[in-house]
């Protein structure tokens, strides 16, 4: 696999002008991307999560960042909170139903960067078998070459998500009504 | 008459039939409040104290479960009432299974409980320390046979219970009785 991807990467590479949007493939397998979660417990503090599962690709020039692309899969079962009921709990019926929805997915639509250096990745999330629009605020945080040959892009990125909209209606309290994702995606250039 | 604590070969004595009221009247308490533990939502008084007395009468109930097998270990258990052997051998299956599937249920409740590494805390009066996990989605895997292994039982334990009754009623025999006080030899 490694060397059919470099070798349709420098295929790629070759083929292409520098101009043109380059494709990355999310480092899940260092681990130098991570879904977090975290949502208030009682309203007194935040509880953070992660799903430990997830894989995705994105498409990003700092010359041209409007035309980015953004696709991400996420399998729900490996939701962590680093409290094992409270995991089996949020497999189950009341939360994300695993067995009936194992992955959830993300698709973009739209990328729009802002002023400031920030953007706004807007695109459908499929979560517990809903989909809805969600719009991500995307922080750049650089790009450049690795120290093993390869080439590198991160991001961070943030959204709010009320769980009702998705159709999970566990009653965690007033408070707890929306979960907050925060993303940290660092792609290799393909 | 003096009670005998130890079995004999037509009767049991008071340690067997202790442990057997004990380790039964637990388990009968034990199942619906699972399922209670099961309905309990977030803002429930009992979300919390339940569970943690569930799991501690769990841990209590293993070490009876051990006194039980010990106890029988050491003693010789009374000959079975006459049956026909079909049913004798029902009868040897259904109290085998009764020694067995409490002690598979109480692992698997140990195994939700225990499974990223806390310990069980007995009535806050003693802590049993987790074992490493056997996999990594062991508190699913172990929620599903706990749920279906003390169903099995429990319904095992009611056939028991109507065989009991069975033998009281219809066969007139003393099946029920020797189990519920001690029985003196002469009136066997």
């Amino acid at each position: 696999m490694n060397l059919k991807a470099i070798i349709a990467g420098t295929i790629l590479a070759g083929s292409f002008t520098a101009a043109q949007a380059a494709d990355y493939v999310i480092d899940t397998q260092g681990a130098h991307a991570s879904i977090n979660f975290r949502i208030q417990h009682l309203g007194y503090s935040w509880v953070q999560g992660r799903f430990n599962e997830f894989d995705g690709n994105f498409s990003y020039d700092a010359a041209s960042p409007e035309a980015s692309t953004v696709s991400v899969t996420i399998k729900t079962p490996s939701v962590d909170s680093n409290h094992a009921k409270r995991d089996k709990h949020l497999r189950g019926d009341d939360f994300l139903a695993v067995e009936d929805f194992p992955e959830a997915k993300f698709e973009s639509t739209a990328f729009t960067p802002a002023a400031d250096g920030t953007a706004v990745l807007s695109g459908n999330l499929t979560l517990h078998g809903v989909t809805k629009p969600v719009d991500i605020t995307v922080t750049t945080i650089g790009e450049g070459k690795d120290p093993w040959g390869g080439y590198r892009a991160g991001f961070s990125g943030t959204t709010e998500l009320k769980l009702k909209d998705f159709d999970i209606n566990y009653n965690l309290g007033p408070a707890s009504a929306s979960v907050f994702l925060d993303l940290n995606v660092e792609g290799v250039r393909k | 008459m003096a009670s005998p604590i130890k079995d004999n070969s037509s009767t049991f004595g008071l340690g067997s039939i202790l442990l057997h009221w004990v380790i039964a009247l637990t388990i009968i308490g034990m199942y619906p409040l699972g399922l209670y533990i099961d309905s309990l939502t977030y803002y429930d008084e009992a979300y919390n104290i339940v569970p943690a007395w569930h799991e501690s009468i769990g841990i209590i109930l293993l070490a009876f479960l051990a006194m039980r097998f010990l106890w029988r270990a050491i003693n010789k258990a009374p000959a079975p009432l006459p049956q026909p052997k079909p049913v004798l051998l029902i009868t040897k299956a259904v109290h085998l299974l009764l020694y067995l599937l409490p002690v598979i249920t109480v692992a698997s409740g140990y195994m939700i409980t225990t499974a990223d590494g806390r310990p069980i805390s007995v009535f806050n009066w003693f802590e049993v320390p987790a074992l490493p996990a056997i996999s990594d989605n062991q508190e699913d895997l172990a929620g599903e046979v706990h749920f279906w292994v003390a169903t099995f039982m429990i319904s095992l334990a009611g056939l028991h219970a109507l065989a009991a009754l069975k033998h009281h009623y219809i066969d007139k025999d003393k099946t029920l009785t020797r189990m519920l006080s001690v029985q003196s030899e002469a009136k066997q």
